[in-house]
């Protein structure tokens, strides 16, 4: 049974600004399955984060039909269909980090036993048990960062959405960062929508690799990867791991031609 | 304290100055009397007249300093005569007023951040209400409120109130909009609703604003008490006895009314800084 968390058909999204129109996104068709793992690739300004933003409707396409869990998306963002998680980690400084991840929970009305079993569950998932107590400012770049993904993990929403939410970090965290991640996904079986411009770590995390170019902003090429669930740190020196990553290249070369 | 030493220096150098400018300021009076009466004056007798004369163009320093001290010390804080006495009656207009003025600017920033009506109509009228001398407006408050039988801690509290909502709410607007995109996305992505935003997001983000435009309103509110006072018929505050001193020539009187309300404002904008610096520390919002 294959079921479609995300639809995009022929969406458009065109920015009104002072200096004319920009087109964030044209043409753009998309089918995301139930526990996909979908990275955006491209270079930037090609429209990945205005992609992300749309489908949880924080920004409205100007044409074409956009569908979440069968809903149109902002139905979806009321019926708490995702998690997003940003670039940075942006927990308040004045709670602590169960604090922070508990605010969503406070925010759509959960029991006070319930938050707390949650928040327990959800910092365990992210590695940061008994971190609960202690405050932003006193836990690493890379700490602060799982902590809000566990925030966005607290409330069971089926989807997570993030966009280059490692781009901040230097690369020896972002590899163990991904590294749960993965293993994160598979504990979970959420679908999740990344944003990178990293190739190595959209083909390490991917079922599903989207390539993208820009001006107007489109996908040129989407790519299903053959690389098994199981997948090791070393899983990258493969001749498999290198011909996805060669064949990621091509597509964001080709998208360029096209300028 | 590697502050102290630069601090004494100016602190030294003011009064200097001071007895400079009161022996000059004096002089007039002094030759005049000596004139009229034949004497010839030394050197060191004309000075010493010119520091210490009833009713100074300028009191020497020693003499306000002794004027405070019997002002505070010398009476019974019940009296008429205490500084005490009229330290406490505008202090306590101050905050009254004080506390009126804040919440009115928190309540009208809360309502222009929220409501694009309010946005567009509060902001000129609050601002004309400021470029309108309070001088003007006193008297006014003082007389409507007389004229209705209230007298006494209240109309000064308006007029305190009049000077201090303003930066309070020209604060708080930019406080509670100082919440990043990010920040509000989020919320978005959770569906709240403007009131958890507000109490959960916006509110706590605004501190750093609110405590700054607290320690300009407090000092505001002292000015708009004292000027409060001044209208005739008021007998009791700092206000009042800076007005009967000039009435009366009482120069020393006028100077140690000044420095007490100096030392509250000075005591006031120190207390809201404690308060803000501990409040910011908890929060991890202090810089
Ligand atoms: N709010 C906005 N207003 C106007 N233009 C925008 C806005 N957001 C994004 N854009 C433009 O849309 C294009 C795509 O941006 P974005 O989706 O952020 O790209 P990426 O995330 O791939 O770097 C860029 O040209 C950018 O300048
Ligand atoms: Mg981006």
């Amino acid at each position: 049974m294959t079921a479609y968390v995300i639809t995009a058909d022929q969406i458009d999204l065109t920015f009104q600004t002072a200096d004319g129109p920009v087109h964030a996104l044209k043409g753009v068709d998309l089918t995301i399955n139930q526990g996909d793992f979908v990275s955006f690739i491209g270079p930037s300004g090609c429209g990945k984060t205005t992609l992300l933003r749309a489908i949880a409707a924080l920004e409205a396409p100007t044409a074409g039909r956009l569908s979440v869990n069968g809903m149109d998306p902002d139905a979806a963002r009321r019926a708490r269909a995702y998690g997003y998680v940003f670039q940075a980690p942006g927990l308040y400084p004045w709670r602590t980090i169960a604090g922070n991840v508990g605010l969503p929970l406070e925010i759509m009305g959960f029991a006070k036993a319930d938050r707390a079993a949650r928040i327990a569950r959800v910092l365990d998932l992210v590695d940061l048990a008994g971190f609960g107590g202690k405050y932003p400012w006193q836990l690493s770049g890379g700490m602060q960062q799982r902590a809000s993904i566990a925030r966005a993990l607290a409330f069971d929403a089926d989807i997570l959405l993030m966009d280059e939410p490692f781009g901040a970090l230097d690369e020896i965290v972002r590899d163990r960062l991904n590294e749960a991640l993965l293993e994160l996904w598979r504990k979970t079986g959420k679908t999740i929508g990344f944003v990178t411009h990293s190739i190595p770590e959209a083909v390490y995390l991917s079922t599903k690799i989207v390539v993208m170019s820009p001006r107007p902003g489109r996908i040129t090429k989407v790519i299903d990867s053959p690389l098994p669930t199981q997948r090791p740190l070393d899983i990258r020196d493969t001749p498999e791991f290198i011909a996805l990553a060669h064949e990621v290249r091509e597509g964001l070369r080709e998208g360029h031609s096209y300028d | 304290m590697r502050n102290t030493l630069p601090v004494l220096t100016v602190l030294l150098a003011v009064v200097a100055i001071w007895y400079v400018a009161a022996i000059g300021m004096n002089s007039t009076w002094v030759r005049d009397q000596a004139a009229r009466s034949e004497t010839v004056l030394g050197m060191g007798e004309f000075v010493r007249q010119t520091l210490s004369l009833d009713r100074p163009v300028l009191p020497a320093p020693h003499q306000v300093a002794a004027g405070l001290w019997d002002g505070v010390f010398g009476q019974k804080i019940t009296s008429k005569r205490s500084l005490v006495w009229h330290g406490w009656i505008t202090l306590s207009a101050t905050l009254a007023g004080f506390a009126i003025g804040s919440l009115a600017g928190i309540g009208l920033a809360v309502g222009i951040v929220h409501d694009r009506a309010m946005n567009q109509s509060v902001m000129p009228w609050a601002v004309a209400s400021q470029t309108v001398p309070i001088l003007a407006i006193a008297p006014m408050v003082i007389v409507v409120f007389a004229s209705a039988g209230i007298t006494g801690l209240l109309p000064k509290a308006i007029i305190a109130a009049w000077l201090s909502f303003f930066p309070v709410l020209v604060g708080m607007v930019k406080g509670l909009r100082t919440a990043d995109a990010m920040q509000l996305d989020l919320m978005r992505s959770w569906n709240a609703s403007r009131s958890q935003v507000f109490w959960r997001l916006r509110l706590p983000s605004s501190m750093p604003y609110l405590f700054a435009s607290l320690k300009v309103a407090v000092a505001a509110a002292l000015v708009g008490t004292i000027v409060g006072e001044l209208p005739a018929g008021a007998s009791a505050g700092l206000g009042a006895r800076l007005l009967s001193g000039s009435y009366y020539g009482q120069t020393v009187q006028i100077w140690a009314a000044l420095f007490v309300a100096a030392a509250l404002a000075a005591g006031l904008v120190f207390l809201i800084g404690w308060i803000e610096r501990l409040a910011l520390r908890r929060m991890g919002l202090a810089r």
